[in-house]
């Protein structure tokens, strides 16, 4: 499955690096108490810190700290105990200080791991660089005046996590998988809500290409700030095509910083802020050294949740699912939730089929999220359960699905008004057989005669006949020994 | 009655708490000062509104016996310290017309005090300087003047017009602030006190930043007394600046009285190179005779990195400028000069906001943290600053206290031409080891010249042993009975 | 070491701050003369030292982390943050000449 990019001269394969940038969940900002709500009026949400106002000083929120631990340690990354905030020094309208606190030589996370979940159900590790904290800007609005730009701070001061992956990432799809995994990862952990509209998550891709079976590295761009998955693949697939272009024309790829333009499906440079890079990072004498003790990560450590990655496992191991569906469940914390709660004490693999298929099924249909499932994990457990042991047919338990998403009402209900029993009683399906066979002897003798196909039409007239309610299978196995 | 001008700021307490004046003709008193010395420049702004109203406060709460520690004493507040609703701009063009919407901690604890605010002290601009001559809003004119001449001289700098304000009579006491010696080197020019405490001490908050890991608040008074009751009243932890340290404020004034019996004050021999001025080594050693005839012992220390201290500063105190002064961009507050682009408007904004020291100083700065240059000059630097901490560190394991002279020489004229930068540089010499240890040094005014004008004596302990310091200082300033102007005592 | 005119031109161009042409040599001049100056700590044998990171020594003082609680104590001062605004915009915005992305 890897991926090539056919080329005039041969075939070239991708290096993808991504930097997310994670927005911490936190009430206030990294280094003021202003709060970090999204969608407020315009510098509502501004202390005189996050204004770079004259004699301000940063202080840190011990949460940010907390969360960038715990978000380390759900990468089962290094955790360092002491790490150093620096000042990244560049001018920008909606940057007030005139530098962004971050964090340059000692970031607070080490080298870490993330196991990708491939469509095609394997998976494959991608190397985490570092993780570090740091805060946002301020937004820079461009339509609301003809000849200004309207500078608003309610983002600046933010707390972000900015995620490093190493270029281990090789096709749009692993990178696709790899946002997805880190996401869903986040999530649990409760470190950052991965809501990309709303700016939550952010993600910048490093792209250069080589010849396949080379293992140089060659000169890479920065597409900035692409914010949804599907552009992320896009921006990358057209990257890596525009170098080879560039490569096999005799060209060389200049080293730069570029925008994804959705609308137009085309990566361009960015030359505003192309010129003279050089941010002259160093340590931010406002602060002190970030530094904590092996007990505080314990701590940490104690209260994280069961992660994707293990929660797949023991899916596989104690539901006996395929890694496969064991992985779709788990990539929501939700679904995964959901699953267990309708898993319980009845057949699992069935109880997977029902949310997979039939319940993700109807969610899609309706457009809303899990949360806002018509039925619950409990009923719809439930629903399994009467499959199960035979109350129902699938038949008739589809029936009963529908009215349960209609209503609300439990399974059981719905069956007791509706009389909707399954016959799993033999004599009472002997009759039915008895008297089908007895009215239909041409059928009989064309069946007797080879045409075996004819079954289907024998089981259906039983059905019709008990309303519906015998059991199929037991109807199938009466009618091939009477007319056998 | 005594001119009130000429009370120190214990004398004056003492007698408002008695009732023989009250804090309004105290501070009218202060404000016909200001009015007849409006020569010396000494202030950007004054506030007679804001101090004859506060001094009114204090009088209600001296009459209810709700007193503050500093209750209706008028204070001058160097224009570095952001106070709310009156123009602060650190003597720079670029902050023209800013009107801060917060006040810093150390002029709220003044306030809370129940002192009175004269006004905003002039002062180097950005406080990088060290003769006041870089302010955006004139120079100020020391109120000294050399025997026998007329011509005028330099207050010192940064903390300029707080030193010649003093001095003057014209406030009780002021705040200053201290990098790289801007209380002591203008203390000792102008005959005052002058106390920066250990890094850590006084909040940084709401102080216009120069070098943030070398910027401290202190006071600059007439007496060594005035000194300890004004900086208890400064300092103490705050939890709006991450460097101020979470620990409880001593009584200085409570140990002034205990003496130096027994002490071991060390005399460091890198301070005395070849060509020391005659006069300035002279007082050294008549400071060393006075602390010994007080019963300390002397002993002769080695500080061998003091050398490398003023070049290890002057890449320390631009590098964090540069980055300190990027917020003066033209967005948000203070002047701006249009452009066309968003860059042209920086850059003509601070070509024109910034005076030519400080631009200097952020060409530097930006220059040493660059790409290729950080790690043989920022930190380079930063390491032989660890160099020279050691060298203190281990200095106070054989000493409670280090004496030296507080500058190489005493004030020198305003007209003077000032065209070396380094040699300008120099005039720091002696005060820049300690502000690059963080340790607590003070300046105290110990004779006169030849010409009649002030030199200082620095007393430097270590960290967070300002006590010890406040007692050597008490004991040169009895014992060297310094003739302040208009006798002041 | 003395600062040729280009790179007086690059850092004056990373400081925001214009030069004119007509200013580069001499401040080249000055510049250098600071450097050569600052120089000399290269002869400072720093091996095996640590950087200082700061001005304050936290281990003489105190081991605990300072950190702030994580709860919203700011913001809401709209007027405030914008009063001194050379150019504020209808809306509540801070106004900077159109910056084309
Ligand atoms: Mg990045
Ligand atoms: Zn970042």
């Amino acid at each position: 499955m890897s991926y090539i990019i056919k080329g005039d001269t041969g075939d070239w394969e991708v290096v993808i690096g991504l930097e997310v940038h994670a927005q911490v969940i936190s009430k206030s900002k990294l280094f003021s108490g202003a709060p970090t709500e999204f969608g407020a009026g315009p510098n509502t949400q501004v202390s005189f810190i996050d204004a770079g106002m004259p004699g301000m000083l940063p202080v840190l929120n011990g949460h940010a700290v907390e969360q960038a631990v715990r978000t380390g340690l759900g990468l089962k990354a290094k955790i360092n105990k002491r790490s150093i905030f620096a000042r990244k020094n560049y001018f920008y309208a909606d940057m007030p200080q005139g530098y962004q606190i971050s964090q340059y030589d000692m970031p607070i996370v080490g080298e870490g791991t993330i196991v990708l979940d491939m469509p095609d159900g394997t998976s494959r590790s991608v190397g985490i660089e570092r993780l570090h904290l740091e805060q946002d800007a301020g937004k820079s609005v461009h339509d609301q005046h003809a000849t200004k730009t309207c500078i608003d701070l309610n983002r600046s001061g933010v707390p972000l996590m900015e995620i490093v992956s190493k270029p281990d990432l090789r096709s749009p799809e692993e990178a696709g998988a790899y946002l997805k995994k880190l996401r869903s990862i986040l999530v649990y952990l409760g470190t950052c809500d991965g809501n990309m509209e709303e700016g939550s998550m952010r993600c910048d891709a490093n792209v250069s290409v080589r010849p396949v079976g080379s293992t140089e590295l060659r000169t890479r761009c920065e597409i900035k700030n692409v914010n949804s998955m599907r552009f992320v693949m896009q921006a990358i697939e057209h990257e890596a095509k525009r170098h080879v272009e560039v490569w096999e024309s005799g060209g060389a790829v200049d080293q730069e910083t570029r925008l994804y333009d959705a609308n137009r499906n085309e990566t361009r440079s960015m030359r505003s802020k192309e010129f003279a890079h050089d941010y002259r990072y160093f340590p931010d004498p406002d602060l002190l050294p970030l530094e904590f003790d092996d007990a505080y990560i314990a701590k940490i450590q104690a209260t994280l949740p069961e992660l994707p990655d293990d929660k797949k496992a023991r899916f596989i191991k104690d539901y006996g699912l395929s890694a496969y569906d064991a992985g779709v469940l788990v990539a929501e914390q939700e679904n995964a939730v959901y699953f267990e709660g309708v898993a319980k004490g009845t057949d699992a693999k069935l109880a997977n089929n029902w949310v997979s298929t039939n319940l993700f099924g109807l969610l899609n249909a309706r457009g809303v999220s899990i949360s806002e499932s018509p039925i619950s994990a409990k009923n719809l457990g439930r629903l399994v359960q009467l499959i199960a042991d035979n109350t129902l047919s699938s038949r008739m338990a589809k029936e009963v699905f529908e009215m349960m998403a209609a209503d609300g009402k439990d399974p059981d209900t719905i069956v007791t008004e509706r009389g909707m029993k399954q016959i799993t009683d033999t004599s009472a399906i002997d009759a039915a057989v008895d008297q089908i066979i007895a009215a239909n002897p041409d059928k009989v003798a064309e069946y007797n005669s080879g045409k075996v196909q004819l079954m289907g039409w024998f089981v259906g007239q039983v059905m019709k006949a008990t309303q519906g309610k015998a059991n199929p299978g037991m109807c199938g196995e009466l009618l091939k020994k009477k007319l056998g | 009655m005594t001119d009130l001008t000429s009370l120190t700021i214990a004398a004056a307490r003492d007698q408002l708490a008695k009732k023989e004046f009250t804090a309004l003709e105290l501070t009218e008193a202060h404000l016909a000062a200001m009015d007849k010395a409006k020569d010396l420049n000494a202030f950007i702004v004054t506030t007679p509104e804001i101090a004859r109203e506060r001094a009114k406060a204090a009088d209600a709460r001296l009459q209810s016996g709700k007193a503050g520690a500093l209750e209706g004493i008028p204070l001058g507040i160097k224009d570095l310290f952001c106070t709310e609703g009156v123009q602060t701009t650190a003597a720079s063009h670029i902050l023209e017309g800013f009107k801060p919407p917060y006040e810093s901690t150390v002029s709220q604890k003044l306030r809370d005090a129940g002192s009175v605010m004269l006004g905003k002290l002039n002062l180097d601009e950005f406080a990088m300087g060290s003769s006041n001559m870089t302010s955006y809003f004139g120079k100020v004119k020391s109120p000294w003047k050399a025997k026998g001449r007329s011509d005028d001289l330099v207050p010192g700098g940064s903390s300029g017009g707080s030193a010649a304000s003093v001095s003057a009579c014209l406030a009780m006491g002021a705040t200053g602030t201290d990098t790289g010696g801007s209380i002591r080197q203008p203390a000792a020019f102008c005959g005052i006190v002058g106390v920066k405490p250990t890094y850590g001490r006084c909040s940084r908050w709401g102080i216009v930043a120069f070098a943030s890991s070398l910027d401290q608040a202190g006071p600059m008074t007439r007496t060594v007394r005035d000194a300890a009751i004004m900086l208890k009243v400064m300092c103490g932890h705050d939890p709006k600046d991450s460097t101020s340290a979470p620990l409880s404020v001593p009584d200085f004034e409570a140990v002034l009285k205990q003496g130096v019996k027994g002490l071991r004050i060390g005399i460091p021999k890198e301070y005395r190179p070849d060509g020391l001025n005659a006069e300035v080594a002279a007082l050294w050693d008549q400071g060393i005779q006075w602390l010994r005839d007080a019963g300390a012992t002397t002993i002769d220390i080695s500080l061998p990195h003091t050398k490398s201290a003023l070049p290890t500063y002057y890449i320390v105190a631009p590098a964090e400028a540069s980055s300190n002064l990027a917020r003066y961009d033209g967005v948000r507050f203070g002047q701006r000069v249009e452009g066309k682009t968003l860059d042209e408007m920086y850059a003509k904004t601070r070509a024109a906001g910034f005076g030519t020291e400080v631009k200097r100083r952020i060409l530097i700065g930006t220059y040493v943290l660059s790409a290729g240059y950080y790690d043989a000059y920022y930190l380079k630097a930063q390491k032989v600053r660890a160099l020279i901490a050691r060298d203190f560190n281990e200095a106070f394991e054989k000493c409670d206290a280090i004496l030296t002279p507080t500058a190489p020489t005493a004030a020198f004229g305003l007209n003077d031409k000032q065209d070396d930068p380094v040699a300008m540089y120099l005039n720091d010499v002696f005060t820049v080891p300690a502000s690059l240890a963080g340790i607590p040094g003070a300046s105290v005014p110990a004779g006169l010249n030849k010409d009649g004008l002030p030199l200082g004596l620095q007393v430097l302990t270590k960290r967070w042993d300002e006590e010890t310091m406040f007692r050597v200082c008490q004991v040169l300033e009895d014992a060297a009975q310094f003739p302040l102007l208009k006798g002041a005592r | 070491m003395s600062l040729d005119k280009a790179t007086v031109r690059r850092i004056a161009t990373l400081a925001r701050i214009e030069v004119p042409d007509a200013d580069l040599e001499a401040t080249a001049a000055q510049l250098s003369g600071i450097l050569s100056w600052i120089e000399q700590l290269s002869e400072v044998d720093t091996s095996n030292v640590a950087p200082m990171s700061g001005g304050i020594d936290m281990e003489s003082i105190s081991t605990k982390p300072r950190w702030r609680e994580d709860k919203v104590t700011d913001g809401g001062q709209t007027e405030k943050v914008l009063a001194n605004a050379p150019d504020p915009q209808d809306g509540g915005f801070f106004g900077v000449p159109k910056v084309v992305e």
